[in-house]
């Protein structure tokens, strides 16, 4: 989860993700990046996030995507 | 609510493309965004080709080729049709009814029954359902379904949530009576509460198109479109579909004794490789029994994505044998209906392109 950061300038690179508290609220992230992101996540981290839980509270900022990436069993 | 139904069956499909063919990658510059974000949504969502019908084609145009194409091959006789269904949300006129255009241009018996559903996504289950229940009527023995959707031109050419995955097609269906003992499950569920997810507001009765409906609005996220567009909230629309489609899925089964394994393929909308491959996951079925290449290759078509997923993937094994197949559509409505049926040997089932 170290990279998660990374990942996120990965799609959008002129955003600072470690400073925003809201991604969906400061305009950092739209729908289409949230898909973008969960293909990324899927892919880097070998899980598949459900569709369900694609939803803008679990993409807020840093700590919620953690917390969701712990729900799919990642844990480093 | 759930439908039961015996001794029906499909025993043709014919998919009808427009000849003109997008490249996403070519249009990506009208959108307001870095092109490395557009290729990694392409990448994601399996944006790449689609086809498009210009300012002259309309759904008659491609469902009369069809009609034509099958009549000159003796695949289906003229005098044999009894009912007319087109579905669709791009009918050629308010009125008359596009199936009575049809009837007309083909010139079809007048002891027939012609009619027009307005119906998006999900039209081809919506259309299979009132096929069934015209065919239990005695004096009704072939029914011909026309499904199609014509709305790119609706789609503005600056919004991303939908212009890159907008299509056009039709699919010419024929249904009839089956000598043998077949027995269709069906279940359909509406919420017209959610109807605004996807909607265009301008352009019917209760806001007509004017000046002031064309003009481009800012509608964040960088995209503008205006009321004459196709507007849809893609994240509930995509919460929508896999909250809703699973379960009821889930339910169709176990109502008609059947397991997820009995289920040679699951043939659903195509709104997007994503959203597809989710579905799948949800519902622990493997990706290749989930066809998803529709929308890479001709674009989201609304109601005929579905037998363009089955005659594009399915053609050489249903011309020669029988599936299990479990459908699905989904969308503007809010519609989700499912249905599980045999689906073959086909007389025809095919994609041609419209000239």
């Amino acid at each position: 989860m170290k990279r998660l950061p990374e990942l996120l300038r990965e799609i959008r690179p002129e955003f600072d993700f470690t400073t925003s508290k809201d991604f969906i609220a400061d305009g950092m992230l739209d729908s289409f990046d949230l898909m973008t992101l969960v293909a990324t996540l899927d892919k880097t981290y070998g899980i598949s996030i459900q569709g369900t839980d694609i939803v803008p509270e679990n993409f807020k900022n840093l700590e919620t995507i953690e917390n969701l990436l712990r729900q799919c069993g990642v844990t480093a | 609510m759930n439908f039961r139904f015996q001794r029906k069956r499909i025993s043709g499909i014919l998919s009808i493309l427009p000849p003109t063919e997008r490249s996403f990658v070519e249009e990506m510059r009208n959108f307001n965004f870095p092109e490395s974000r557009s290729l990694k949504l392409k990448e994601v969502m399996g944006y790449d080709k689609r086809r498009v019908a210009g300012p002259d084609i309309c759904l008659s145009d491609l469902a009369v080729f069809g009609l034509r194409r099958l009549f000159e091959r003796g695949l289906l006789q003229p005098e044999e049709i009894d009912a007319l269904l087109v579905v669709s949300t791009s009918l050629d006129h308010i009125i008359p009814p596009t199936s009575n255009l049809i009837q007309g241009r083909l010139g079809l018996k007048q002891d027939i029954l012609c009619l027009d559903i307005s119906q998006a996504c999900a039209g081809f289950v919506i259309g299979l359902l009132q096929a069934f229940l015209l065919l239990e009527q005695e004096s009704v023995r072939k029914v011909v379904l026309v499904n199609g959707d014509l709305l790119s031109r609706k789609a503005s050419p600056q919004d991303r949530n939908i212009y890159p995955l907008i299509g056009d097609a039709a699919a010419i269906t024929v249904v009839e009576r089956d000598p043998g003992d077949s027995v269709i499950h069906a279940s359909v569920q509406m919420d017209g509460q959610r109807a605004e997810a996807l909607v265009i507001p301008a352009g019917g009765f209760r806001l007509p198109s004017s000046p002031e409906t064309a003009v481009l609005e800012d509608v964040g996220d960088n995209n503008r479109r205006a009321k004459d567009h196709l507007r849809m909230d893609g994240t509930a629309i995509f919460n929508f579909v896999q909250t809703e489609v699973p379960p009821m899925i889930e339910r169709l089964l176990q109502w008609a004794g059947l397991t997820h394994e009995a289920v040679d393929y699951y043939l659903c909308h195509q709104p997007n490789r994503f959203m597809l491959q989710k579905l799948a996951d949800k519902m622990k079925v493997p990706h290749e029994r989930m066809p998803n290449n529709v929308v890479e290759h001709f674009g989201n078509s609304g109601g005929a994505t579905i037998p363009i997923a089955i005659t594009h993937n399915l053609a050489p094994r249903l011309r020669q044998g029988c599936i299990q197949a479990c459908l699905a559509g989904f969308g503007g409505g809010l519609v989700w209906a499912g249905m599980l049926m045999k689906l073959g040997p086909l007389a025809f089932c095919e994609t041609v392109d419209f000239s």
